[in-house]
């Protein structure tokens, strides 16, 4: 074999031989149906009347059974309409949203803990909770929630001036950031129910706003984890040399890193807004009829009368249909994104 | 906020550590810039987690009781743990617990034999340290108490697990399965293949679909009567048995539906970190005459192994928070063979036992952080962090 020849193979290292491809087709194909035989049962059960769903399994339109758009016509313009407009808007505010003030706030702090260095002291944290479990217990055994607030704010900030200067042991920034990628163990059902008593304190339960600021803190700890390695393979020369012109942090983030990691904010906004769209827990808790969500239109057509599978394909397909296109459209910037927060995450 | 501190304790020297500074070109403006970036993004997770972490570690420990105008909160201390541990609850929470089976027996010898293995190699080796060793030594302790649990209760005679084990099989079975697949797919996308983008595309879709509308989804294919599968049930002679009513059966549906629904992030996770591997060690172990199967297993895996960690962390975290598959396919049955623990929680929850609830989630959450720093400090640092 020629020098050349072997050149000319390594180009072609992932080119595979005839079987191998048979073997890789095969295996493609039958994933391929795997993934895509739920979506068409849900497809065509959505083209059903009732009775043909109830009489047993039937496959192919037109050869099985008559389609028709009744069940579309039901959820989209006839009885159900407003049961699924509203909640529809209601996703999409809420998803889109959250998602893009997770990104802000979450791209910033990951910043700064790429570039930054903190040090909060460990005395300062453990009495911040003290003074919080206080203010806890406090409003539980029956004391007003201001006057509670304001004993733990008083016993917090006199113990820091007494006790702050004895602690010298001080946390660093990977210590911030496990603590919060740690808040995404917390089961949603361990804190939902304090949630739900602090909006109905705040007059906001069932509202939209309630739904962001939920999801926005449940998913902040993600972008900033994805993010802070993201942004730790960005050069610090670039931002040095900027530096060095005079330009500020404000303007080295906007106008530096943010543009340089197009790729790793796309991907990382493509999934909590993923997350945020299809939540189910948290939005049953906390909205009732005016901030509910598809997810929960969803499971109500679960009637009394039995689940309404024809509605709810219909529900399933309207609720994915725009998910689907946004990641078609994003699909390269995905790879590349999750690749380098999970290398280093 | 005890995980925290752990890890602290065995791995403040991480890589990230921000570098020894060369020259600070950055200066004067830097103190209000740091808290700007920061705090917003603290102050919302303060809020909205610390504090209601505090309220249910408080209901935990309290029973919750509606009254006249309003509710009640009384202290009881431990009662709803120890309940859970030794009272009425056990059964339903840990299970019923039995001689273990020969295949009982098996495994579990094998998982302690395993876990003293690794202890001793770890000892032998150069990167022991006394911390380390004593961190380990209660890891494994724990581990095998846990497999002991498993055993006695999924592997024995008469036995049947509780909801905290039944979570365990859906964690370790799913992740398992979803992995191997995963990666399957990944490789063989990794080939040059026309359609390859089209194949890429088609498999990210399960993940787009929420949980509850899967949930509804394998609700309507296992339908032994009016699914799509139904007449190859028939006639494989299946016709009178019936998935829903048979524990393994009813987990294993559910299994698969939770692998349907998130092979799809393990798989592109994978994919993007076997496409981004380095390409000239593979064409140089191809030149040194290597076939696939050493390439694959010598060159690719060890390259993958950081995000393979990664990725299965958090699957893990994720996984033990199932509840909508179980809820919607099953409704915890039959009996509570397929119940994870968040459903158990929810379930205490809308009977209005919020002291009872809080401890199950509470438990849960401390099982889950225990899960997560095992692995972290003994996989993790083993693997990525050398």
């Amino acid at each position: 074999m020629s020098v050349k020849s072997k050149l000319f193979k390594r180009k072609n290292i992932n080119a595979p031989s005839p079987i191998a491809k048979i073997i890789s087709y095969t295996i493609l194909v039958i994933w391929t149906f795997v993934v895509l035989f739920p979506l068409y049962w849900l497809a065509i059960t959505s083209l059903k009347h009732p009775i043909d769903v109830n009489s047993g399994p039937y496959y192919i339109p037109f050869v099985d059974f008559q389609p028709s758009l009744y069940a579309w016509q039901y959820v989209l313009f006839g009885d159900l309409q407003n049961d699924t407009i509203r909640p529809y808007i209601n996703t999409v505010i809420v998803a889109l949203t959250s998602a893009t003030l997770a990104l802000i706030l979450g791209a910033s702090a990951a910043y700064a803990l790429t570039r930054f260095r903190y040090n909060p002291k460990l005395g300062t944290i453990l009495l911040f909770i003290g003074a919080l479990l206080l203010d806890v217990v406090l409003t539980m055994v029956g004391v007003n929630w201001a006057i509670a607030l304001a004993v733990a704010v008083a016993v917090f900030l006199i113990l820091m001036q007494v006790l702050a200067k004895r602690f010298h042991r001080s946390l660093g920034n990977n210590d911030i950031a496990f603590w919060l990628i740690s808040q995404r163990m917390l089961p949603p059902v361990a804190v939902v129910i304090p949630i739900y008593i602090l909006f109905q304190r705040l007059h906001l339960l069932d509202t939209r706003t309630a739904l962001i600021v939920t999801y926005l803190a449940v998913n902040l700890p993600i972008v900033v984890w994805l993010m802070r390695d993201y942004f730790q393979s960005i050069p610090i020369d670039l931002e040095e040399t900027a530096a060095i012109d005079g330009a500020s942090r404000y303007r080295i983030f906007l106008s530096i890193v943010l543009p340089l990691s197009v790729p790793g904010l796309v991907a990382t906004f493509l999934f909590v807004l993923v997350f945020a769209w299809n939540e189910y827990l948290l939005a049953l808790f906390l909205s009732g009829a005016n901030a509910q969500t598809l997810p929960l239109t969803i499971a109500a057509q679960n009637a009394t009368r039995g689940p309404q599978w024809w509605y709810m394909s219909v529900l399933i397909l309207i609720m994915i249909a725009p998910v689907i296109l946004i990641a078609i459209f994003l699909e390269r910037y995905i790879a590349k994104g999750l690749l380098v927060g999970a290398v280093k995450g | 906020m005890e995980p925290t501190r752990q890890e602290t304790a065995t791995s403040t020297s991480a890589t990230n550590k921000p570098k020894p500074t060369r020259k600070r070109p950055f200066s004067g403006k830097e103190g209000m810039a740091s808290s700007v970036f920061i705090w917003p993004a603290l102050l919302v997770v303060l809020l909205l987690s610390i504090f209601p972490l505090l309220v249910s570690l408080y209901l935990s420990f309290s029973r919750f009781k509606f009254v006249k105008g309003g509710f009640e909160v009384k202290w009881i201390g431990l009662l709803n743990y120890k309940k859970l541990l030794f009272g009425s609850e056990k059964t339903h929470f840990l299970g019923k617990m039995e001689q273990p089976t020969t295949l009982g027996w098996i495994i579990f010898i094998g998982i302690t034999v395993l876990l003293i293995v690794t202890l001793i190699h770890y000892y032998r080796s150069d990167r022991r340290s006394t911390g380390g060793l004593i961190f380990r030594a209660i890891v494994y302790a724990i581990l095998i108490a846990f497999a002991w649990l498993l055993v006695i209760t999924t592997f024995s005679q008469g036995g049947r697990p509780g909801t905290m084990v039944v979570t365990w099989i859906y964690v370790f079975v799913g992740i398992v399965i979803q992995y191997a697949v995963a990666l399957l797919l990944a490789v063989i996308l990794t080939q040059q293949l026309p359609g390859r983008r089209f194949f890429r595309v088609i498999f990210l879709l399960p993940m787009m679909i929420t949980p509850v509308g899967v949930a509804y989804l394998f609700r309507m294919l296992t339908d032994t009567g009016k699914g799509p599968f139904a007449p190859l049930w028939q006639a494989a002679g299946l016709g009178m048995y019936s998935w829903v009513n048979d524990p393994w059966g009813a987990r294993i549906a559910i299994i698969i539906g939770d692998a349907w629904q998130w092979i799809p992030f393990m798989f592109i996770v994978l994919l993007a970190a076997l496409e981004g591997q380095s390409m000239e060690q593979r064409e140089a172990a191809l030149v040194d005459g290597a076939n696939r199967w050493q390439i694959f297993w010598n060159i690719t895996m060890p390259q993958i192994i950081p995000v393979t960690i990664t990725v299965v962390l958090i699957r893990m975290i994720e996984a033990f928070k199932i509840v909508d598959l179980p809820n919607v396919l099953t409704n915890g049955g039959p009996g509570t063979a397929t119940e994870s623990l968040t459903l158990h929680a929810y379930f205490s929850w809308r009977a209005l036992d919020l002291g009872g609830s809080a401890a199950i989630a509470y438990s849960l959450l401390i099982v889950v952080t225990f899960f997560g720093i095992a692995y972290i400090n003994i996989l993790r640092r083993r693997f990525v962090e050398e």
